[in-house]
């Protein structure tokens, strides 16, 4: 073991760059061949299919995997896309096991779904490799339509209208596009750039221009947007990250979850990157796993992710929850923070037990501290800057029909708009059929799916 | 232990289980590897006259069906007969007869169709110590074209005088092989009794294309851009050689006509339904080949505890089945039966929905939460949906007692009555 490995305080180099680069390959190696076509042999073709009803984006699941085992992976492809144009990323990120693969009978027959994430990768990289763009557009239509956000919701609305013939721009606050895809998910799910590989192939069906460093209220206002486009659809995300509110939270090296894990997909070289040698994450969501997940693979000893309710309440899937554990991460939940301590930096974390009662979570008596070199708040986020004119439904973008906000031209769909549960497929379900009422109403066109 | 001793028109094995005439018969070495893991006996690869033998292709000689996983459902070969020496062979017979004489070692022929040929053929085997020979009437493809193989057992005619000849010029026991290509399979069974035959064997292979090039646009396999057609056999088979086998079995003028049952054997189920159908023992050859010769060793395992558990001998097996191979218009139309669903065992994959929905009766309700029920009203009792129904006994046809109302006729159910009397027969003849 090195001594790097166990240095006190948050610093750089624990790994050395072969221990980083064994740690952070693909989470789950693509299928082969022979390995799809034995996967997809164990599809039923399910009578009005549940893993369809579960699947945000409704991808005819059964259909795509008969495609599969018949030997026509590029049709796959494409009757997936049809549905989720990001059905590349959601194979990789879709929390599959509360969704399609939670849903398929097999669990009732045998407990062990069909791979419908894996064989859905197997499809969509084969096509997306071919380089060249499947869809094509309709006739321009000499409509231009604004798009706030190049996260999957702002993706795959331009999308479809594109698609459509409409013209899109997108608003893009970051320098580069692709949002959570891009900044927010672990480094070990979306390998090789895959997110921008995406993002290029997705604006490879022409009539989208993506502008860069415009963040909403800043570079560019709703006003300016509504006034010079036929449509605005809004998909920014949430850029606010919620407080731990304890005591000493303000001490160096208590940090967003969400930086973390974006400054690590940004990061060139893992072995600059400083982490603690006891880490403890706060929250129960996919964040908190990716956060403490990725901290034990950059060479934290010990991390923890505190959760203030109980296990089965946590966002993490127990697919998710197996993953951190068996990375070496503690879970311990039912404990709220409430005090930070250190000297300048945070050195310990000092935690009630919680119980359910009548009127919420309370407070018990029973205190513990862990000891903290690195603390990652993963307690959510919210929306931030929201122009005044938008009418808020429990802190998001109230929503009223597909996407429809309460402004008239205006659309919202994503984490901003209210009403989804912060996954990327159901980001893309909301950007699609955004795109589908915008050009429904541009158009007066009966909804169809292009391409 | 049940014993698996098996006695086939005096012709002695360990067991019921010998390897059919076919690519791994060819040769000394693969039938002591034959022996060694346990098959009972051996039709050896057919031979052919002296002299130069046939030649083989040199491209693929077989093609495959493939079900879920590449499992191996059914092989095409347009392979001949040996292609080796008469006088090679005749060496090998002798030399592995002599090490194992326990087992079965039967020599299959193929010949040109005058007496001379086969007069010629026999003498050359007799001292080789083989048990009996089998006639090849049913390689469909290559031998075919020259007046032997299936062209042969196409001519009822062609086969009775043969075995005439085999049985005047030979003391061996004989079993005739008869081809599946031909519309009624007791024609030729009746020729091979007529002709003194000691038992006949089938299935030969079936003609078949397994498949098309679709680049090539050539039928496969392909030998330089062409394909001819081969001669099926495996798994897929099996429900026309059980058919065949019975016919044979239930027709009265072959009736008690020993029979060896050739066509998709791959399990000791296999081997069980040919015997109960009629058959005195079961030969393999693409179970074997898929698998390799150990696959013997199950067969004879689950025979045995299909014997036990269910108190038999195996003669107390052949045959049992075939007094219930009957023809339809015998089939009792007052045998009613309504498909159940076992809510517990159901997973919900709704097949049995869209099978009876899109392409039966409507008898198959779906309620919320993906609950499937039998609607009894409209039931036939097809059994689409027990048959499309991935989980085994999930849905079972439950039959309804005599008297029972039932709901689709509205008609209680009545005792024993077929279609030779029934109302709606115009050739109906009163009961007596």
């Amino acid at each position: 073991m090195s001594q790097a490995r166990l240095s006190p305080g948050v610093v750089p180099g624990r790994l050395t760059p072969a221990e980083l680069a064994a740690n952070f390959v693909d989470v789950a190696p693509p299928l082969d061949r022979h390995e799809a076509r034995v996967a997809a042999d164990r599809c039923y073709f399910c009578h009005d299919a549940p893993c369809i009803t579960a699947c945000p984006t409704s991808i005819d699941i059964p259909l795509f995997i008969r495609q599969i085992a018949t030997g026509t992976p590029d049709a796959a492809a494409m009757t997936i896309f049809h549905a989720n144009i990001l059905g590349g990323m959601c194979a990789r990120v879709c929390p599959t096991e509360q969704l399609c693969e939670g849903a398929c009978v097999r669990m009732e027959a045998e407990g062990q779904p069909v791979e419908i994430g894996a064989l859905q990768r197997y499809a969509t990289d084969g096509l997306m490799a071919q380089r060249s763009h499947p869809f094509r557009r309709a006739a321009p239509t000499g409509k231009r339509i604004a798009v706030v956000g190049a996260g999957p919701a702002g993706l795959a609305c331009a999308h479809r209208l594109a698609a459509k013939g409409h013209d899109v721009v997108i608003f893009e606050a970051r320098p580069k596009p692709g949002g959570l895809n891009e900044y927010g998910i672990a480094s070990y799910k979306a390998v090789d750039g895959f997110a921008q590989a995406e993002v290029d192939w997705l604006l490879g069906i022409g009539g989208i221009e993506l502008r860069h460093d415009q963040r909403l209220g800043q570079q560019v206002t709703l006003e300016q947007l509504q006034s010079e486009y036929d449509a605005v659809f809004l998909g920014m995300g949430l850029g606010g990250v919620n407080a731990l509110r304890a005591e000493g939270e303000e001490r160096r090296n208590v940090l967003d979850a969400v930086s973390f894990i974006r400054d690590l997909r940004q990061a060139r070289d893992l072995t600059t990157l400083p982490i603690g040698r006891d880490v403890v994450v706060i929250g129960g969501g996919m964040t908190a796993v990716d956060a403490a997940v990725q901290a034990r693979l950059l060479g934290a000893e010990n991390v923890t992710i505190v959760y203030r309710r109980e296990q089965a309440r946590m966002g993490a899937s127990r697919h998710e929850q197996d993953h951190a554990t068996g990375a070496g991460v503690r879970i311990i939940c039912n404990a709220a923070p409430v005090a930070v301590h250190g000297n300048g930096a945070v050195a310990e974390i000092e935690f009630c037990y919680t119980a359910e009662g009548p009127d919420g979570l309370a407070l018990t008596d029973d205190r513990f501290r862990l000891k903290a070199d690195q603390v990652f708040r993963a307690i959510g986020q919210r929306l931030e800057g929201t122009p005044d004119a938008l009418q808020l439904d429990g802190g998001k973008i109230a929503i009223f029909g597909p996407g429809r906000t309460s402004l008239k031209g205006v659309w919202a769909g994503g984490d901003c708009a209210a009403g989804g549960n912060d996954l990327t497929v159901t980001a893309v379900a909301e950007g699609r059929d955004a795109a589908e009422d915008i050009d429904a109403l541009l158009t007066g066109r009966p909804v169809e799916i292009p391409g | 232990m049940a014993d698996l001793r098996s006695n086939f028109i005096g012709i002695k094995s360990p067991n019921p289980f010998w390897l059919a005439s076919a690519p791994p018969t060819d040769k000394e070495y693969n039938v002591r590897r034959a022996f060694q893991a346990g098959w009972g006996g051996v039709v050896w690869k057919t031979l052919g006259s002296e002299g130069p033998p046939v030649v083989n292709v040199n491209g693929p000689r077989y093609g495959v069906i493939h079900g879920p996983d590449r499992r191996v459902l059914g092989i095409n070969n347009i392979e001949l007969i040996t292609d080796r020496p008469l006088e090679v062979n005749l060496r090998e017979i002798k030399s592995v007869k002599r090490d194992y004489p326990d087992r079965a070692l039967i020599i299959s022929l193929m010949v040109p169709c005058d007496e001379d040929s086969w007069r010629d053929i026999l003498h050359r085997i007799e001292d080789t110590g083989a048990d009996g020979v089998e006639l090849n009437f049913g390689c469909p493809h290559g031998m075919a074209e020259r007046g032997m193989g299936s062209a042969v057992g196409q001519v009822p005619e062609y086969i009775e005088m043969v075995t005439r000849w085999v049985k005047k010029h030979s003391r061996m026991p004989c079993i005739v092989k008869l081809t599946p290509n031909i519309s009624d399979v007791t024609k030729p069974a009746e020729a091979a009794k007529r002709g003194g035959a000691d038992a006949v064997s089938l299935i030969n292979t079936i003609n078949s294309i397994t498949s098309v090039d679709l680049d090539l646009f050539a039928p496969q396999p392909t030998i330089d851009g062409k394909g001819s057609h081969g001669g099926y056999c495996g798994p897929a088979v099996k429900p026309i050689a059980l058919n065949m086998v019975a016919e044979i079995a239930r027709n009265p003028a072959t009736a008690g006509l020993p029979i060896s049952g050739i066509g998709g054997v791959t399990t000791w189920r296999d081997a069980a339904e040919f015997m109960a159908l009629g058959a005195g023992n079961v030969q393999v050859c693409t179970a074997a080949m898929t698998y390799g010769f150990k696959v013997v060793q199950e067969m004879i395992t689950g025979l045995h505890d299909y014997l036990d558990s269910h108190e038999m001998t195996l003669p107390d097996l052949i045959g049992r089945a075939v007094p219930n191979v009957t023809d339809w218009q015998q089939l009792n139309l007052n045998y009613v039966t309504k498909a159940v669903i076992d809510q517990d065992a159901c997973i919900s994959c709704g097949r049995c929905y869209a099978a009876c929905e899109d392409t039966s009766h409507q008898a198959i309700a779906m309620k919320p939460g993906r609950v499937f029920e039998v609607i009894e009203e409209e039931c036939v009792a097809c059994n689409l949906c027990v048959d499309v129904c991935p989980v085994e006994d999930c849905i079972t046809m439950r039959e309804l007692e005599i008297g029972e109302i039932d709901k689709r006729t509205g008609i209680p159910r009545g005792g024993y009555a077929n279609w030779t009397s029934h109302p709606n027969n115009p050739m109906a003849r009163a009961a007596e």
